[in-house]
């Protein structure tokens, strides 16, 4: 009995690291990466504000005068204002605000020399702190004077609000194409040119807001403008999927051709310079974040894209022939299934969402340039194989690719945290891209360690 | 070596012949995660004999075999080879050993020559290269011996399987190999080629080699075994004289149970033709018209390449067919596709079913649900409710055995993957119903229920085509008999009762 017991729990053991496999692997990324970035965080802005007041009330007197010290920029502003405004109303009624580079700080210091009595606590904020402290050192009618500065507190860089935003931002485009690619791979397919795509529909959709007027083109102009750009990169992709299925063209040298020429077209579109003539407000979609939790919109899009697509794979007659298809594209055929038109399908969908990536990247960086999206396609394919799509056709899940693509994410942003030269994240990345393939390798031979 | 060994066993063994045996595999056990492949199997292999053997799917044959080639270890028994024990732990040790097997799954490199596939893993060299013309020169006279015309400088994937089967046979008695393993060696053969091979294995048992003979059809292991071994449930259940057995003994020792008859016919209650196809050209197929009647089950025989399955092909849009027309319930067709055939309500189930029928990484349902999809749809969504409530109803209709519909396909016996795409083709209700050898790889017992499903099918006014190989199983199952030669159709034979095997080829040859 204990013998079937071992299996039963080998057994449960295998279908869950099936499942959920890499998203485990994701979890522990994260959790290693938080405890290696535990470190003391300082808050900035109007967040610092409301921890600084519940400090001052503690500490301070409401009839001692206090003045806030900051640069006079938009973070420290911000804190000046709202702290300011805090202590007004908890009835503190000598606050001043000063606010300037550290030569002005001086002298505006050394204006209060005389007035030095009516104060008991400068605030400030944690980067300007020293240089106060420095001030007073050399003012010894304001050393009396307190300093405080927003209480600081323990966190992982890792974890910082910021730096998720960050890391989602950063795996937009990339994650964005890969739903297109995890449905050509599970053909039994691949794509190439979605690099290149990258850059044709970065540059078309700068060009086409040029040539609408630059600077001064409208909204639509611009939406018209990514739309004429997600078409040229679909027939792109149309192309190759007609290759591929009217003259048997093996998908890898179809792609590749097309990835030559898509690159050569962005070069030849944007003369070899990229093309900066854009609006402000074209941001909107790369930078814009929605005001409530602050998520990128770019990001929105992305997570909005995947539930569409899993729902595609999973819900709808196209879905199963995808899988279908690249499971036994004779049986498929046989059982009624146009696979020409269902390989067409995916390598122009995958030629859409790579050229709405292209847009995407554009909008991030506001410009169109041919050199975006180079060796892209690799971190996609990546991306896919990571979150356990086979190679070979027929397996792989949509969310399975996400959790790919955060776990490359993760791992580059990781290793920038914690000071990994980037010499040696191409080493680690291409490491974990073989061990993904290992791990799914051994899954399917039951984890057996023996060459078959 | 154990000189002193004085087991019952052993002293039977050498009671029965007198002679040492090549090969004694005595008390074999294995067991895999959650299932006892073999739980006791003791095997002996004379010198000169050819010893069949038999036994259901998952009888444990093929397991018995992978622990004699070493692709697996036995938990528990001993295997004595020429008198020592041994334990392979890879098949190139068994083949160095004197072993050499031939499996249903051929081992040839299609790109190669057959020359290059001959001597593959050994090749002939002079001073480090590669010595074409001894190899060339070696082939030439192993075919000779062997009685075959095959030219060693071919490629391997432009023969035929017949073809490609003896260059199998050829490489594994290039070895000088004194054990020959032979997993279904006549599947992919006509019958002629059978009387061919079966010479040459006589003549090889004749040179005092052993051939251990695994086989689905009864009447060759009749033809040529000396002795039959029978497996069932991991455990091998008897051994005896090949002479001293019926067919319906061995049969019954092989599933467990008294068997009624082999070939469930029920006389056909013919109504209207229902597929009627004129002049059909195409690829090898020349000039071919027949009608089918609903109830009605036309067979199909010819030796291989005749047309056969070609015609099935073409009457199904699987291949572009270059003349003639076909016609269902009196109405013209226009097939251009299976898509097209389906929609006109003729389906296929093809010979091959793992290449060409099932997704075997999907599961059973999926398979099931894949040529109707569209039927339970809504703009291209799919209707999950109605589809499962399909499926359990002819998983229970049809008797299909399995876990539960997340069941992978690969993971099906032969005879449910064929009960499955039957399933799959009623829903899509299909009026002609074409089988490409329905029984091929599916043992005893899923053969007969095979049978009675064609019946049941048949007294469903569906008009039946069913292309097969094996012509006891031909006539037993078929109201008429349509034999082919070389793409055209060579004659008909209207009374199948009163017809025998040697009518049949008399038309095919």
């Amino acid at each position: 009995m204990s013998v079937s017991k071992k299996t039963t729990s080998r057994v449960a053991l295998a279908k869950l690291l099936r499942d959920y496999g890499m998203l485990i692997v994701l979890l522990v990324l994260c959790l290693l990466f938080s405890v290696l970035t535990i470190s003391e965080q300082h808050p900035t802005g109007a967040a610092a504000a409301k921890q600084t007041v519940a400090e001052i009330t503690k500490t301070t007197d409401r009839s001692a005068g206090v003045l806030i010290v900051g640069r006079d920029d938009d973070e420290d502003g911000q804190f000046s204002k709202e702290l300011k405004s805090e202590l007004a109303s908890l009835a503190y009624t000598n606050v001043r605000v000063v606010a300037g580079d550290p030569p002005l700080i001086r002298t505006m210091l050394e204006g209060l020399v005389d007035s030095a009595s009516q104060y008991g606590l400068i605030v400030t904020t944690e980067s300007f702190a020293p240089i106060v402290r420095t001030i007073i050192s050399e003012l010894p009618q304001l050393s009396q004077i307190r300093v405080a500065t927003p209480p600081s507190y323990r966190w992982p860089t890792f974890l910082l609000a910021d730096n998720i935003r960050n890391v989602a931002n950063q795996i937009t485009v990339i994650a964005i194409i890969a739903i297109g690619m995890t449905m050509v791979i599970i053909t039994a397919g691949i794509d190439l040119s979605v690099g290149s795509l990258v850059a044709l529909s970065a540059v078309m959709v700068a060009w086409l807001v040029g040539q609408f007027g630059g600077e001064t083109a409208s909204t639509w102009a611009m939406i018209l403008a990514g739309l004429g750009a997600m078409l040229l990169c679909g027939a792109t992709g149309a192309f190759s999927g007609l290759m591929i299925t009217r003259f048997r063209i093996p998908p890898f040298i179809a792609t590749l051709a097309m990835m030559q020429v898509a690159a050569g077209v962005a070069y030849i579109i944007s003369q070899g310079k990229p093309i900066y003539h854009i609006p402000d407000s074209f941001i909107w979609l790369g930078r814009g974040v929605e005001p409530l939790l602050k998520i990128p919109y770019a990001v929105i899009l992305m997570i909005a894209l995947y539930v569409a697509a899993h729902i595609l794979m999973s819900r709808t007659t196209t879905g199963r022939y995808i899988y279908a298809v690249g499971g036994n594209a004779e049986a498929a055929r046989l059982s009624g299934i146009r696979v020409s038109w269902v390989l067409f399908f995916v390598y122009t969908l995958c030629g859409v969402l790579a050229g709405l990536g292209g847009i995407v990247m554009a909008s991030q960086l506001k410009s169109g340039a041919p050199t975006y999206g180079l060796t892209y396609e690799l971190y996609v394919i990546a991306a896919v194989v990571v979150g356990g799509t086979s190679l070979s056709g027929g397996e792989g899940r949509i969310f399975g690719t996400l959790i790919g693509a955060f776990i490359i994410a993760v791992i580059q942003n990781g290793m920038n945290l914690t000071n990994v030269e980037s010499y040696t994240q191409k080493v680690v990345l291409g490491l974990v891209i073989l061990g993904a393939v290992l791990l799914d390798r051994l899954k399917q031979r039951g984890f057996r360690f023996r060459g078959a | 070596m154990r000189p002193n060994r004085t087991d019952g066993e052993e002293k039977m063994t050498a009671t029965y012949s007198g002679i040492a045996p090549l090969l004694a595999m005595k008390g074999i056990r294995k067991a895999f995660p959650g299932v006892v492949a073999v739980s006791s199997a003791s095997f002996e292999l004379l010198p000169g004999e050819i010893h069949a053997l038999v036994g259901e799917n998952g009888a444990g044959k093929s397991t018995l075999i992978k622990i004699l080639m070493g692709v697996h270890r036995a938990d528990a028994g001993e295997i004595i080879l020429f008198g020592s024990e041994v334990a392979f732990t890879s098949p190139l040790a068994a083949r160095r050993a004197g072993i050499a097997a031939i499996y249903q799954e051929f081992t040839l490199v299609p790109t190669l020559s057959v020359a290059a596939n001959l001597f593959l893993g050994r090749e002939r060299t002079r001073r480090g290269l590669i010595d074409a013309r001894q190899e060339y020169q070696q082939a030439v006279e192993l075919f000779k011996r062997l009685g075959v015309v095959i030219d060693p400088e071919a490629l391997v994937h432009d023969l035929n399987v017949a073809q490609q089967q003896l260059v199998e046979i050829a490489r594994a008695l290039a070895t000088d190999a004194r054990v020959l393993v032979m997993d279904e060696p006549t599947a992919a053969l006509t019958p002629n080629e059978v009387e061919k091979l079966f010479v040459l294995l006589h003549e090889l048992a004749g040179r005092k080699i052993g051939i251990i003979f695994i086989s689905h059809r009864l009447d060759e292991v009749f033809k040529l075994a000396d002795r039959v071994t029978v497996m069932r449930d991991g455990q091998t259940i008897a051994t005896t004289k090949a002479s001293e057995l019926n067919r319906n003994q061995l049969i019954e020792l092989m599933v467990g149970r008294p068997l009624e008859s082999e070939f469930p016919k029920m006389p056909a209650q013919c109504g209207e033709v229902c597929l009627e196809v004129r002049n059909l050209s195409g690829g090898r197929v020349k000039d071919v018209s027949f009608q089918v009647k609903r109830g009605e089950v036309l067979g199909m025989a010819g030796l291989m390449g005749a047309g056969r399955t070609e015609v099935a092909r073409l009457i199904f849009g699987a291949d572009p067919k270059e003349s003639g027309e076909i016609r269902v319930d009196g109405k013209g067709t226009d097939i251009e596709s299976p898509r097209d055939a389906i929609a006109n309500g003729i389906c296929l189930l093809t010979e091959d079913r793992k290449s060409q029928g099932l997704v075997l990484k999907a599961t059973a349902k999926d398979n099931f649900a894949l040529p109707n999809l569209e039927s339970w749809s809504r703009v291209g969504f799919i209707d999950e409710r109605q589809e499962s409530r399909r499926f359990a109803k002819h998983v229970g209709d049809l008797n299909i055995r399995i876990a539960g519909p997340d069941q992978l396909a690969e993971e099906l016996s032969g005879g449910n993957q064929q009960k499955l795409l039957v399933a799959r083709w009623l829903e899509t209700n299909s009026q002609v119903i074409v089988f490409d050898e329905p029984t091929r790889g599916i043992d005893v017992g899923a053969k007969y229920e095979m049978y009675l499903l064609i019946n049941d099918l048949a007294a469903r006014g569906k008009a039946i085509i069913v292309i097969s190989s094996e012509l006891p199983e031909l006539l037993g199952i078929s109201d008429r008999i349509m034999v082919m030669r070389e793409g055209r159709i060579a004659g008909e034979i209207s009374d199948v009762r009163a017809a025998t095997q040697t009518d049949i080829m008399a038309l095919a040859t």
